[in-house]
């Protein structure tokens, strides 16, 4: 285990070193960008939709109850924009694109493609790795705007028409609008781009080192997956804690 | 230095050995290939020799002994930025989400060599060459094996190599496309003076191209020789390698 997060701290750094190659390889960038809106936009939308739903129905009645309800614009707020949003969507991405990365690296790896580049003097990560990277950076953080929006917005549905919550729009939106600052956002911001660089490194990581034909894909893609999730959710604890001290 | 000026590499392989999970593949190997040599590599499946190939290339690491190209070791840093070396893959190994010409031009537009007006012209004339012409928009998943195996030798071309290694360049192509490859293998070594190393189980092409054969068994080297000194080998595995035919239907008359 030790190893691997070494290789993979390896390949970041690697990564990192190569940002100043980015112009030159702008185009897969804003490929990787296409698949990734393409692939996840839709989904991202009608989750944050729901789980911004769920949470008010779930908070609502338990606030309204106590005479509390002006507060659930303020709970789902925060919830989404510091939490729910950041997670669910960096856990949606390392299974939707995440493996994606894994399957087709790892493909490239198998049928001796990176072998290839390697022969013509380019440079895999460069290649391959740099420009995922960067896309999924820019891209998880826009899902996470969008994520919040949604969200918010199925909180206000769920408030305002189901009968145990009942209250209004404008009550609802005051309540948020009171309750979270550009912080709040930008701290659920901060953790995104981390998720981001997790999720496109362990990918390319488990990627570039599969071995073994298609059942060596196959495993690539679940350790990909399984690894991403729950390095994301061990970090979001520690970010958590980071993020509230640095709050004060 | 212009492409008829350029001289190929010397190889010096010193104590190679390669072992995996406690099988070793490759044990002792010693040879050397001078500059502008066409230098086979020939034995039955398994014997190492395409192991052997990637270790020249730098894709595997030895567990011992040492290669030099031009007496610099192939992991010295930057060695392959001072010396263009290509490989044409036994899987062809295209990339498969690039169309065949932005396969064959990948070398030129990566590293910026030329505008790309003029990789395109070059691709076409490498095409052309290997007689893939008008094949620069289809993807790899079009072609059969043979026309993948020629798009990949097209895009070794391009690199214009000093060292050429090519890994069982005749399989899957007909015998008249494996005429042309192993033309174009004597063509690129006496225009160029490319040092290539072909490592193969075909032993026309073998006899065809060879300056100097060296017969694998085991992940060992039996011998090294001319082709006329190969053809002579005593040792009774190479001799019915050598001699082996298709005569099922005397021998079930007989």
């Amino acid at each position: 285990m030790f190893e691997n997060i070494g290789q993979i701290l390896i390949l970041m750094w690697r990564t990192f070193q190569a940002l100043p190659l980015v112009v030159r390889h702008k185009r897969k960038v804003f490929d990787q960008l296409f698949e990734i809106g393409n692939a996840s936009l839709l989904m991202a939308c009608v989750l944050s939709l729901f789980i911004g739903g769920v949470l008010a129905l779930q908070t609502g009645a338990a606030l309204a109850e106590r005479g509390l309800s002006s507060f659930i614009g303020q709970i789902v707020g925060l919830s989404m924009c510091k939490e729910l949003g950041p997670v669910m969507m960096a856990v949606f991405i390392s299974g939707r694109i995440g493996s994606a990365m894994a399957a087709e690296i790892g493909s490239m790896a198998v049928y001796q493609e990176i072998d290839a580049l390697k022969t013509l003097n380019i440079n895999p990560v460069h290649y391959l790795v740099l420009p995922r990277l960067v896309a999924i950076s820019i891209a998880l953080p826009i899902l996470v705007v969008f994520s919040n929006l949604v969200g918010w917005f199925g909180g206000a549905i769920v408030s305002v028409y189901n009968y145990k919550v009942a209250i209004s729009y404008a009550a609802y939106f005051n309540s948020l609008r009171s309750g979270v600052d550009f912080l709040d956002v930008a701290n659920g911001l901060i953790k995104s781009l981390v998720f981001a660089v997790i999720i496109g490194a362990v990918s390319c990581h488990q990627g570039l080192r599969t071995v073994g034909g298609p059942r060596g894909i196959g495993r690539s893609v679940t350790k990909a997956v399984v690894n991403s999730i729950v390095m994301i959710l061990i970090l979001d604890y520690f970010l958590t804690r980071l993020l509230m001290h640095l709050d004060r | 230095m212009n492409s008829t000026q350029r001289r190929g590499v010397g190889i010096q392989v010193r104590g190679l050995r390669k072992s995996y999970d406690g099988q070793l593949v490759l044990r002792d190997i010693s040879f050397e290939v001078a500059p502008g040599e066409i230098f086979v590599i020939m034995g039955p499946s398994g014997s190492g020799k395409s192991v052997l190939l990637k270790h020249l290339i730098g894709l595997e690491k030895p567990d011992a002994g040492e290669i030099l190209i031009d007496n610099e070791s192939i992991s010295s840093p930057g060695l392959m930025d001072r010396h263009r070396i290509a490989m044409v893959f036994q899987s062809s190994a295209l990339l498969n989400s690039l169309t065949v010409g932005e396969n064959v031009g990948l070398y030129l537009s990566e590293h910026r060599l030329k505008p790309p007006a003029e990789i395109e012209k070059i691709v076409a004339e490498k095409l052309e060459l290997v007689g893939l012409a008008g094949a620069q928009n289809k993807l790899p998943s079009e072609l059969s094996g043979g026309m993948k195996k020629r798009a990949a030798l097209a895009r070794a071309l391009v690199v214009e190599p000093e060292l050429l290694l090519y890994d069982e360049p005749t399989s899957e192509l007909d015998p008249l496309m494996a005429v042309t490859v192993a033309e174009e293998i004597l063509k690129l070594n006496r225009r160029m003076s490319v040092t290539s190393v072909v490592v193969t189980h075909d032993r026309d092409l073998a006899f065809g191209i060879a300056d100097r054969i060296a017969l694998i068994h085991n992940g060992s080297i039996y011998s090294i020789g001319t082709p006329e000194e190969v053809r002579n080998t005593t040792h009774p595995l190479f001799q019915r390698f050598l001699a082996a035919d298709f005569n099922l239907k005397q021998s079930d008359k007989s």
